[in-house]
Protein backbone atom coordinates (compact mmCIF):
# COMPACT_ATOMS: atom_id res chain seq x y z
CA UNK A 1 0.00 0.00 0.00
CA UNK A 2 1.29 3.25 -1.26
CA UNK A 3 -0.93 6.19 -1.62
CA UNK A 4 -2.14 8.53 0.94
CA UNK A 5 -4.58 7.89 3.76
CA UNK A 6 -7.35 10.73 2.60
CA UNK A 7 -7.12 8.21 -0.66
CA UNK A 8 -7.71 5.09 0.08
CA UNK A 9 -10.23 6.18 3.10
CA UNK A 10 -12.47 8.08 0.47
CA UNK A 11 -12.07 5.53 -2.31
CA UNK A 12 -13.16 2.92 0.40
CA UNK A 13 -16.04 4.95 1.08
CA UNK A 14 -17.26 5.99 -2.63
CA UNK A 15 -16.63 1.93 -3.80
CA UNK A 16 -19.94 1.22 -2.25
CA UNK A 17 -21.74 3.92 -4.03
CA UNK A 18 -20.39 3.49 -7.46
CA UNK A 19 -20.81 -0.05 -7.17
CA UNK A 20 -24.31 0.37 -6.31
CA UNK A 21 -25.07 2.51 -9.81
CA UNK A 22 -23.70 0.22 -12.00
CA UNK A 23 -26.04 -2.42 -10.56
CA UNK A 24 -28.79 0.25 -10.79
CA UNK A 25 -27.34 1.26 -14.55
CA UNK A 26 -27.76 -2.72 -15.51
CA UNK A 27 -30.97 -3.49 -14.27
CA UNK A 28 -32.80 -0.45 -15.23
CA UNK A 29 -31.38 -1.07 -18.31
CA UNK A 30 -34.92 -2.09 -20.17
CA UNK A 31 -36.98 0.85 -18.99
CA UNK A 32 -34.45 3.60 -18.94
CA UNK A 33 -31.19 4.72 -20.38
CA UNK A 34 -28.62 2.40 -19.39
CA UNK A 35 -27.68 -1.20 -19.95
CA UNK A 36 -25.18 -3.52 -19.66
CA UNK A 37 -22.01 -1.99 -21.52
CA UNK A 38 -22.66 1.31 -19.23
CA UNK A 39 -23.58 -0.57 -16.17
CA UNK A 40 -20.39 -2.89 -16.69
CA UNK A 41 -18.05 -0.18 -16.86
CA UNK A 42 -19.09 1.66 -14.26
CA UNK A 43 -19.06 -1.80 -12.02
CA UNK A 44 -15.49 -2.14 -13.64
CA UNK A 45 -14.33 1.40 -12.28
CA UNK A 46 -15.18 0.96 -8.87
CA UNK A 47 -12.68 -2.54 -8.81
CA UNK A 48 -10.39 -0.03 -10.37
CA UNK A 49 -10.60 2.32 -8.46
CA UNK A 50 -9.47 -0.07 -5.70
CA UNK A 51 -6.77 -1.05 -7.79
CA UNK A 52 -5.82 2.91 -8.07
CA UNK A 53 -5.94 3.26 -4.32
CA UNK A 54 -4.74 0.35 -2.54
CA UNK A 55 -2.85 -2.33 -5.17
CA UNK A 56 -3.21 -5.15 -7.21
CA UNK A 57 -2.80 -7.53 -3.97
CA UNK A 58 -6.17 -6.00 -2.54
CA UNK A 59 -7.96 -6.73 -5.73
CA UNK A 60 -6.45 -10.30 -6.21
CA UNK A 61 -7.85 -10.72 -2.33
CA UNK A 62 -11.27 -10.11 -3.38
CA UNK A 63 -11.52 -12.18 -6.88
CA UNK A 64 -8.24 -13.58 -8.83
CA UNK A 65 -7.50 -13.05 -12.09
CA UNK A 66 -8.83 -16.91 -12.36
CA UNK A 67 -12.57 -15.88 -11.03
CA UNK A 68 -12.75 -12.82 -13.59
CA UNK A 69 -11.95 -14.78 -16.77
CA UNK A 70 -14.15 -17.55 -15.31
CA UNK A 71 -16.92 -14.94 -14.78
CA UNK A 72 -16.49 -13.30 -18.39
CA UNK A 73 -16.56 -16.64 -19.84
CA UNK A 74 -19.65 -18.00 -17.78
CA UNK A 75 -21.65 -14.79 -18.96
CA UNK A 76 -20.65 -15.24 -22.37
CA UNK A 77 -22.17 -18.75 -21.80
CA UNK A 78 -25.39 -18.23 -20.04
CA UNK A 79 -26.28 -15.89 -23.43
CA UNK A 80 -25.27 -18.03 -26.44
CA UNK A 81 -27.18 -20.56 -23.51
CA UNK A 82 -30.16 -18.53 -23.80
CA UNK A 83 -29.86 -18.92 -27.49
CA UNK A 84 -29.44 -22.59 -27.68
CA UNK A 85 -32.04 -22.83 -25.22
CA UNK A 86 -34.46 -21.25 -27.30
CA UNK A 87 -33.15 -23.70 -30.36
CA UNK A 88 -34.53 -26.24 -28.50
CA UNK A 89 -37.91 -24.51 -27.98
CA UNK A 90 -38.16 -24.99 -31.44
CA UNK A 91 -37.79 -21.13 -32.13
CA UNK A 92 -35.08 -19.56 -34.16
CA UNK A 93 -31.29 -18.92 -32.10
CA UNK A 94 -31.97 -16.12 -29.51
CA UNK A 95 -35.35 -15.94 -30.17
CA UNK A 96 -35.68 -16.20 -26.55
CA UNK A 97 -39.96 -15.60 -26.63
CA UNK A 98 -40.14 -19.60 -27.00
CA UNK A 99 -39.34 -20.70 -23.65
CA UNK A 100 -42.46 -21.80 -21.50
CA UNK A 101 -42.33 -19.99 -18.85
CA UNK A 102 -45.21 -19.32 -17.09
CA UNK A 103 -46.08 -15.57 -18.45
CA UNK A 104 -47.39 -14.12 -21.68
CA UNK A 105 -44.62 -14.21 -24.41
CA UNK A 106 -43.82 -10.19 -24.01
CA UNK A 107 -42.97 -10.59 -20.56
CA UNK A 108 -40.85 -13.76 -21.04
CA UNK A 109 -38.95 -11.98 -23.59
CA UNK A 110 -38.31 -8.47 -21.05
CA UNK A 111 -37.57 -11.12 -18.43
CA UNK A 112 -34.83 -12.79 -20.70
CA UNK A 113 -33.61 -8.91 -22.06
CA UNK A 114 -32.53 -8.18 -18.42
CA UNK A 115 -31.00 -11.51 -18.02
CA UNK A 116 -28.71 -10.95 -21.45
CA UNK A 117 -28.33 -7.58 -19.75
CA UNK A 118 -26.92 -8.98 -16.89
CA UNK A 119 -24.59 -11.59 -18.44
CA UNK A 120 -23.37 -8.42 -20.67
CA UNK A 121 -22.74 -6.45 -17.77
CA UNK A 122 -20.79 -8.74 -15.63
CA UNK A 123 -18.87 -9.78 -18.61
CA UNK A 124 -17.92 -5.87 -19.17
CA UNK A 125 -16.70 -5.66 -15.61
CA UNK A 126 -14.75 -8.75 -15.49
CA UNK A 127 -12.88 -8.21 -19.12
CA UNK A 128 -11.84 -4.18 -18.02
CA UNK A 129 -11.02 -5.62 -14.42
CA UNK A 130 -8.64 -7.82 -16.37
CA UNK A 131 -7.38 -5.82 -18.96
CA UNK A 132 -5.85 -3.36 -16.07
CA UNK A 133 -5.01 -5.95 -13.58
CA UNK A 134 -2.69 -7.80 -16.25
CA UNK A 135 -1.47 -4.27 -17.39
CA UNK A 136 -0.44 -3.45 -13.80
CA UNK A 137 1.25 -7.11 -13.14
CA UNK A 138 4.15 -6.29 -15.42
CA UNK A 139 4.93 -3.05 -13.89
CA UNK A 140 4.58 -4.72 -10.40
CA UNK A 141 7.34 -7.01 -10.93
CA UNK A 142 9.66 -4.07 -11.96
CA UNK A 143 9.51 -2.37 -9.71
CA UNK B 1 7.49 20.01 -46.85
CA UNK B 2 5.68 17.10 -44.86
CA UNK B 3 3.76 20.12 -42.54
CA UNK B 4 2.86 21.71 -45.86
CA UNK B 5 1.33 18.25 -47.33
CA UNK B 6 -0.17 17.25 -44.28
CA UNK B 7 -2.01 20.88 -43.98
CA UNK B 8 -2.89 20.57 -47.76
CA UNK B 9 -4.58 17.00 -46.66
CA UNK B 10 -6.53 18.10 -44.12
CA UNK B 11 -8.01 21.45 -46.09
CA UNK B 12 -8.56 18.94 -48.41
CA UNK B 13 -10.81 16.38 -46.40
CA UNK B 14 -12.38 19.39 -44.67
CA UNK B 15 -13.63 20.67 -48.10
CA UNK B 16 -15.08 17.36 -49.00
CA UNK B 17 -16.80 16.77 -45.40
CA UNK B 18 -18.28 20.84 -45.86
CA UNK B 19 -19.31 19.37 -49.16
CA UNK B 20 -20.96 16.50 -48.08
CA UNK B 21 -22.35 18.14 -45.18
CA UNK B 22 -25.01 19.35 -47.26
CA UNK B 23 -26.91 15.87 -47.77
CA UNK B 24 -27.38 15.50 -44.39
CA UNK B 25 -30.89 15.18 -43.75
CA UNK B 26 -32.53 17.96 -41.28
CA UNK B 27 -32.16 16.59 -37.46
CA UNK B 28 -35.32 14.96 -36.39
CA UNK B 29 -36.72 14.29 -39.90
CA UNK B 30 -39.27 11.74 -40.38
CA UNK B 31 -38.81 10.89 -43.62
CA UNK B 32 -35.22 9.98 -43.47
CA UNK B 33 -34.43 6.18 -44.43
CA UNK B 34 -32.98 5.65 -41.20
CA UNK B 35 -36.30 6.44 -40.11
CA UNK B 36 -38.84 5.14 -42.35
CA UNK B 37 -38.78 1.68 -42.52
CA UNK B 38 -37.46 -0.54 -39.90
CA UNK B 39 -36.32 1.91 -37.12
CA UNK B 40 -40.35 2.84 -37.47
CA UNK B 41 -41.31 -0.45 -36.95
CA UNK B 42 -39.02 -1.04 -33.86
CA UNK B 43 -40.42 1.89 -32.26
CA UNK B 44 -44.08 1.14 -32.71
CA UNK B 45 -43.53 -2.98 -31.95
CA UNK B 46 -41.27 -2.94 -29.71
CA UNK B 47 -43.17 -2.11 -26.28
CA UNK B 48 -45.86 -4.85 -26.76
CA UNK B 49 -43.27 -7.31 -28.39
CA UNK B 50 -40.89 -7.20 -25.36
CA UNK B 51 -42.55 -5.61 -22.63
CA UNK B 52 -39.62 -3.06 -22.18
CA UNK B 53 -39.72 0.80 -22.27
CA UNK B 54 -36.35 1.15 -23.67
CA UNK B 55 -36.44 0.33 -27.40
CA UNK B 56 -32.53 0.83 -27.58
CA UNK B 57 -32.46 -2.00 -25.17
CA UNK B 58 -35.17 -3.72 -26.98
CA UNK B 59 -32.81 -3.42 -30.38
CA UNK B 60 -29.53 -4.04 -28.73
CA UNK B 61 -30.78 -7.42 -26.79
CA UNK B 62 -33.38 -9.00 -28.70
CA UNK B 63 -33.69 -7.72 -32.46
CA UNK B 64 -30.11 -7.69 -32.89
CA UNK B 65 -29.14 -10.10 -30.11
CA UNK B 66 -26.88 -11.92 -32.36
CA UNK B 67 -24.44 -8.69 -33.06
CA UNK B 68 -24.72 -8.44 -29.23
CA UNK B 69 -23.39 -11.84 -28.11
CA UNK B 70 -20.76 -11.00 -30.94
CA UNK B 71 -19.98 -7.62 -29.45
CA UNK B 72 -20.05 -9.85 -26.07
CA UNK B 73 -17.78 -12.17 -27.81
CA UNK B 74 -15.33 -9.68 -29.46
CA UNK B 75 -14.57 -7.77 -25.56
CA UNK B 76 -13.68 -11.35 -24.03
CA UNK B 77 -11.09 -11.99 -26.56
CA UNK B 78 -9.68 -8.34 -26.17
CA UNK B 79 -9.03 -9.63 -22.50
CA UNK B 80 -7.63 -12.41 -23.60
CA UNK B 81 -4.93 -10.35 -26.05
CA UNK B 82 -4.34 -8.37 -23.62
CA UNK B 83 -3.50 -11.36 -21.30
CA UNK B 84 -1.59 -13.16 -23.55
CA UNK B 85 0.91 -9.67 -24.67
CA UNK B 86 0.81 -8.55 -20.82
CA UNK B 87 1.41 -11.46 -19.01
CA UNK B 88 4.27 -12.22 -17.59
CA UNK B 89 3.67 -14.28 -14.33
CA UNK B 90 3.47 -17.86 -16.14
CA UNK B 91 0.64 -19.67 -15.50
CA UNK B 92 -2.89 -18.10 -13.56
Amino acid sequence: VTTDVVTRTVSRAAVPFVQLFGLYVIAHGGSSAGGGFQGGVILATSLILLIIAFDLQYLKRLATERTLIVVSAASILTYAGIGLVSLLFGANYLDYGAVPLPLPVPEVRGLMIEVIEAAIGFNVTAVMTWIVADMLTKDEENT
Amino acid sequence: LRRVVALITVLLIGALLMWAEGDIPPFGDADTPANTYVGREYVEVSEEEHHVSNVVTAVLASYRGLDTLGECTVIFTAGIAVMLLMRREGRL
